[in-house]
């Protein structure tokens, strides 16, 4: 990948990033860290990876996109949003009445949307379930599936991998999102899972490991998911929640948090900042 | 038992009223335990959780296996007190919390948080109108929705010594002040709040407000409707259910869930079989939740003082 390509990308990250707060700005308060955490990921998946057309979101060819951690939903609007899926100022109606903006992803409100999910660890099985139709359909596409690591606490996804490895779907490709927290605080403090790498290893899947806040080691990982196989694939994503505005990474409990008027215009003014850098 | 209702909200909210009471009744009963699955933040026991991690285990995102280790420790000789929002507490573990408990014996009581459009900006992943009706169908269940804090505190402490599976559905945000602090409203009764010969209202949860607000506005129509607290949703109170309807010969039912199953249908089996009257619902109609403010959801789905005062009417006009 050339350095204007890397520029580019970091650039749609940063984009979603500004994207992701206008939405939650406009409710006052939302799923922040998860949402931010995988900025890059899905900067790397809609710039590069996935084959997808923005004028037609339901082309059966598609590469599918499941956010089985549904709460992040604000981030994966402002990525479709930054795509043109919708208009941008839609974002500003997350949440309010009559919206088509739910908190969590709702494949039958949101142009883009794939797959409904809220209830953590069940979009990794219909994750599956897609990636096993769209093979016995014949279709080429492949299935993209992002888990929390405190969503890995529900026995529901590691049933899902038993399955995907048993059906060796290789176009299936797990990224888990291994941003150390979930709602309560630390995964460690309340349910060790110890190293995802080993388990996912251990459940069949072809695993690797890299920083999940870095755009060029994501597009090297997914490049590689591309070659097919007999084994699903599964990419360990070490991340920061809240990841890309400093002042939302360095609190503890970041989970759900508030943006007030005063946040909104520093965190966005970073971000605006970052981005003439990289675009200047 | 006192009612002081004058249509104001208690100061209290319903997650600072767990996050008291929740630790309060482990502190005065060694064999009570409580478990939560990633969402102790949600009910104020978080600090309590973290300092005592032998009283009050984090099962992590795992809500039936947080139904089965419960039973388990139900069978060890403990009082486990489980919590997630409704939808999680109801749907995910249910048949753990049917079978590991219910059918075998281990007894569990269940707290449900954000019934219904109390959810709200939530959505309608998270919206649950079908909690009552699932632990309705538990034998031997007990299913309580308390309409004030008060109430809350009065059968969350009854829960731990009661047998079988008990459901309570659990508001976190604010509720009207119904009971005098430190009143008692014991499982498997009724509360007539307001008394009334033209119609009675059998109302719980969020809807007991939206009914005496209904009764107040009706009374100044000229129109005398009774309103009920059914608080015990299962058992009901069928004599007070039975003497309402016969002193009244019309009843509305109001609840925050849809119309199959819940509190409409466990008045009605009543009725039908001891005093059959003209009778309506204000439910949700059988839909999906979806998000908003609750105020939007409760004109969205129909859960107003408003519905009420119709319903009220077109019962009447039916006897
Ligand atoms: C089945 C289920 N249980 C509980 C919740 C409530 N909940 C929403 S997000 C969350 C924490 C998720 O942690 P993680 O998967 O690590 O997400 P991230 O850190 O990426 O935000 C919880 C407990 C839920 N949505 N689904
Ligand atoms: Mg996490």
């Amino acid at each position: 990948m050339d350095q204007q390509e890397v520029k580019a990308l970091k650039a749609l990250a940063v984009r979603i990033r500004l994207a992701t707060v206008e939405a939650i700005h406009s409710i006052g308060s939302g799923h922040l860290g998860g949402a931010l955490s995988i900025g890059d990921v899905l900067a790397v998946l809609y710039g590069r990876e996935m084959n997808i057309r923005v004028d037609d979101p339901t082309w059966p060819e598609r590469d599918k996109l499941v956010v089985s951690k549904g709460h992040a939903g604000p981030g994966v609007y402002g990525t479709l949003a930054v795509k043109g899926y919708f208009p941008y100022e839609e974002l500003k109606t997350l949440n309010k009445n009559g919206t088509r903006l739910p908190s969590h992803c709702d494949r039958n409100k949101t142009p883009g949307i794939d797959v409904t999910t809220g209830s953590l660890g069940q979009g990794t099985s219909q994750a599956c379930g897609l990636a096993l139709g769209d093979r016995l359909k014949g279709r080429k596409d492949r299935v993209f599936l992002i888990v929390g690591d405190g969503e890995m606490d529900e026995g529901q996804c590691w049933e899902a991998f038993s399955f995907a490895a048993a059906h060796k779907l290789s176009n299936l490709v797990v990224l888990i999102d291994w941003n150390k927290k979930q709602l309560d605080g630390m995964c460690d403090d309340i349910l060790p899972m110890g190293s995802f790498k080993e388990k996912m290893e251990a459940f069949g899947f072809d695993t690797v490991q890299i920083n999940g806040n870095d755009v060029e080691a994501i597009a090297a990982a997914l490049e590689r998911t591309r070659q097919g196989g007999d084994k699903p694939y599964a990419i360990v994503l070490d991340t920061v929640k809240g990841a890309g505005i400093e002042e939302v990474a360095n609190t503890v409990m970041n989970h759900s948090m508030p943006v007030n008027d005063e946040k909104y215009e520093k965190w966005t003014g970073e971000l605006k900042k970052e981005l003439a850098e990289l675009e200047g | 038992m006192k009612i002081v209702y004058n249509g104001e909200m208690d100061e209290r909210q319903g997650k600072a009223v767990l996050g008291e009471t929740i630790p309060a009744i482990l502190e005065s009963d060694p064999d009570a335990i409580y478990l939560d699955a990633d969402l102790m933040s949600c009910i104020g026991t978080l600090k309590y959780g973290q300092q005592h991690k032998d009283r009050a285990i984090d099962c992590g995102i795992a809500e039936a296996n947080m139904a089965g280790v419960a039973a388990g420790l139900a069978m060890a000789g403990f009082k486990p007190i489980i919590h997630s929002f409704g939808i999680f507490a109801s749907r995910r573990c249910f048949d753990q919390i049917f079978l590991s408990g219910g059918y075998a014996k281990n007894d569990i009581t269940v707290l449900g948080s954000d019934p219904g459009v109390t959810a709200a900006m939530n959505g309608g992943t998270h919206m649950p109108f079908e909690d009552v009706a699932l632990y309705r169908v538990i034998p031997g269940s007990t299913v309580l929705e308390p309409s004030d804090p008060t109430c809350l505190i009065s059968l969350l402490k009854q829960c731990v010594n009661h047998p079988g599976i008990k459901y309570l559905r659990v508001g976190r945000k604010s509720m009207a002040r119904i009971y005098a602090d430190g009143s008692e409203l014991p499982i498997g009764k009724a509360t007539v709040l307001r008394d009334g010969t033209d119609a009675v209202i059998f109302a719980a949860g969020i809807m007991v407000h939206e009914a005496l607000q209904a009764a107040a506005s009706l009374e100044k129509q000229g129109i005398s409707a009774a309103v009920v607290d059914c608080y015990s949703i299962k058992p009901l109170d069928a004599e007070i259910v039975i003497a309402m309807a016969k002193k009244t010969g019309a009843a509305v039912v109001a609840e925050n869930a849809n119309r199959h199953g819940g509190l409409y249908s466990a008045v009605l089996e009543v009725l039908a079989e001891n005093c059959p009257v003209p009778a309506a619902n204000v439910s949700v109609e059988d839909e999906f939740g979806e998000v908003g403010t609750q105020g939007y959801l409760q004109q969205r789905f129909g859960l107003t003082a408003e519905h009420i005062e119709a319903q009220v009417k077109a019962v009447i006009a039916r006897k």
